[in-house]
């Protein structure tokens, strides 16, 4: 039995409602489908009095919706969309497969159902020494990201490496996607590239008294071949152990003249794999794929933060580049 | 219990209202305010499946999509029409997944059945003939430590009327030697 904390729940109804408790109330915490920050909270990972439900803000942010905007159309879904609607949607199915892709794997169909999309792009790092009862976690000395001092993963190591562990931000991120954020200043629009950092403790830009109301991809995305893959230990429930997500513009010719690769599951931000700039023009084949991979494997470092042996993982990455890169190209 | 709150849960087709902290969970609430012990407390922390529901906004009309009450906070879920394993039987009888199950023997320790159950039913009301690969993904979120799943499938495949129960009857335990008679026999083989 795992008991939560003393907590008060707020339901407000609308997104000002919202974002005027989560100023308002100290160290308060957003609640949406609860399926990560539950668990977390009965672990003892949090110190928060304060929870702000969101179900009330259904009618808001529940969407799926294309619109021309001033940058060209995109694609916007609400930050409470569930991931078992997305995996559903014709409209995501039609034009971001790889997303309908990863929200299928997401979990099991019960968190499917209860988890949302808001919830995935901000979820919690993970790491074996840190997913754990505070039993657990006292006996051995706690770590870095919670009551202790040193990390289990990184001897030293004076930054916590818990990983990424969302299925849903590699492809957003291979498909160019933002996210609109709303608090107590106002309202601003942060490329997803930029809303991840480095810091397992706290891995977004997010700020406490904040809110992500909606993820935004540009509609070119509709054109670009993609695809996603989730290497995992069992096919329903586990997270990811790597997952990965590919996105490439081919021309008529069958010259690739943009492309984006993603990465995650491995450190605290999801790693778009940068310097691919001079395989634009070059054929859309085996060889590239294969270029992709030994880059993948060259700038990602698998650790002993998850579950999952990383020479294992190390070896096995530049075969799933590939693999998903080929399955891209022939989509 | 000054700092309990007031809790109104909408559980199989009645109204109750219990004061509680306020971060009861739906499960805690459901086993030990209202007594309904059917939904079982397993990982506590939504791995398992043990504690599925069915739920529903209070104006949609069907039984509603499982989710896992241990993860829930039970003042969150005021707004939805919660179905336990407690109601999925009519005063006519058993539903027909509970049916299946019996007639199958699709169970072993029983721990997980209520979940099991509860997601099956889903299924079957959103898909009345479903695929074997269709049932496993229904059930992929519900754990089982015992049965090894091949006969909790079999059950639905007959509770969607997809085929009969298998035929091996269960060895009665009349054919069974008596376990001294076993101690015996071993006996013998020794030097
Ligand atoms: C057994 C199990 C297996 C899982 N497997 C996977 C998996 O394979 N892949 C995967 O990606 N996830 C997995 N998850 C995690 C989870 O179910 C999903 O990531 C889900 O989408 C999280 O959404 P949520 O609404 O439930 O988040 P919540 O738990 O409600 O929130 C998660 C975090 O985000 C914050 N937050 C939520 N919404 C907002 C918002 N709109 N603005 C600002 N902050 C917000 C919360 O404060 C919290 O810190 C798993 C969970 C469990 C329990
Ligand atoms: S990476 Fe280190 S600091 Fe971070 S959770 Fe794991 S053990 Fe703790
Ligand atoms: S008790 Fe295991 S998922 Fe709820
Ligand atoms: S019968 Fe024992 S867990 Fe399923």
């Amino acid at each position: 039995m795992l008991t939560l904390p003393r907590l008060q729940l707020h339901r407000p109804g609308s997104v000002r409602e919202a974002v005027e408790l989560l100023a308002s109330k100290p160290n308060a915490r957003v609640l949406a489908g609860g399926t990560d920050i539950v668990p977390n909270l009965k672990h003892g990972i949090y110190e928060t009095e304060h929870l702000i439900a969101l179900r009330g803000l259904s009618s808001e942010l529940r969407y799926v919706r294309r619109d021309g905007g001033r940058d060209g159309d995109s694609i916007r879904l609400g930050a409470l969309c569930t991931i078992d609607q997305l995996s559903k949607d014709p409209d995501v199915l039609q034009s971001l497969p790889a997303l309908a892709d990863a929200c299928r794997q997401i979990a099991g169909p019960q968190l499917r159902k209860m988890g949302t999309l808001g919830g995935n792009l901000c979820l919690d790092t993970r790491c074996v020494y840190i997913n754990q009862s505070y039993f657990w976690r006292s006996a051995l000395g706690f770590c870095l990201k919670k009551d202790g001092t040193a990390c289990h993963v990184v001897a030293q190591g004076l930054r916590c490496v818990a990983a990424a562990s969302n299925d849903t931000a590699p492809v957003l991120l291979a498909l160019g996607a933002s996210v609109r954020i709303v608090g107590p200043r106002g309202e601003r629009v942060v490329p997803l590239a930029d809303f991840y950092l480095h810091d397992g403790i706290h891995n977004t830009v997010l700020e406490p008294d904040e809110l992500l109301v909606e993820a935004a991809v540009p509609l070119p995305a509709a054109r670009l071949k993609q695809a996603f893959f989730k290497l995992r230990t069992r096919a329903a429930i586990d997270y990811s152990a790597i997952n990965l997500a590919v996105a490439l513009a081919v021309s008529p010719a069958g010259l690739v003249t943009a492309l984006r690769l993603c990465v995650s599951a491995l450190a605290a931000r999801p790693a778009l794999i940068n310097r691919l700039q001079d395989l634009v023009g070059q054929p859309a084949d085996l060889h590239l794929a294969e270029e992709l991979g030994r880059r993948a494997q060259k700038q990602c470092k698998p650790l002993t933060n998850i579950g999952v042996d990383p020479a294992y993982r190390r070896e096995i990455l530049p075969v799933l580049v590939r693999r998903t890169v080929l399955r891209a190209i022939a989509s | 219990m000054s700092d309990s709150v007031l809790i109104r849960l909408f559980v199989n087709g009645e109204e109750h209202a219990l004061a509680a902290p306020p971060q009861r969970t739906l499960l805690e609430a459901l086993r030990y305010d209202l007594q309904l012990t059917g939904s079982k407390q397993g990982c506590d922390k939504g791995d398992c499946g043990a504690c599925t529901v069915l739920v529903r906004e209070r104006s949609a009309t069907g039984r509603g999509e499982p989710i896992l009450a241990c993860i829930t906070l039970a003042q969150d879920a005021q707004d939805l029409a919660i179905i336990t394993i407690e109601g999925l039987a009519t005063p006519a009888g058993l539903d027909p997944i509970q049916q299946a199950f019996a007639d199958c023997g699709a169970l072993q320790c029983g721990f997980c059945q209520p979940g099991m159950m509860l997601s099956a039913r889903a299924l079957l009301d959103r898909c009345e003939r479903p695929s074997l690969p269709q049932i496993q993904d229904a059930l992929s979120g519900n754990l089982c430590r015992c049965t090894g799943y091949t006969k909790i499938y079999e059950a639905i495949q007959v509770a969607a009327g997809l085929r009969e129960p298998s035929s091996r009857a269960p060895v009665s335990s009349e054919k069974a030697l008596p376990s001294d008679q076993v101690a015996y026999a071993v006996k013998e083989l020794l030097p």
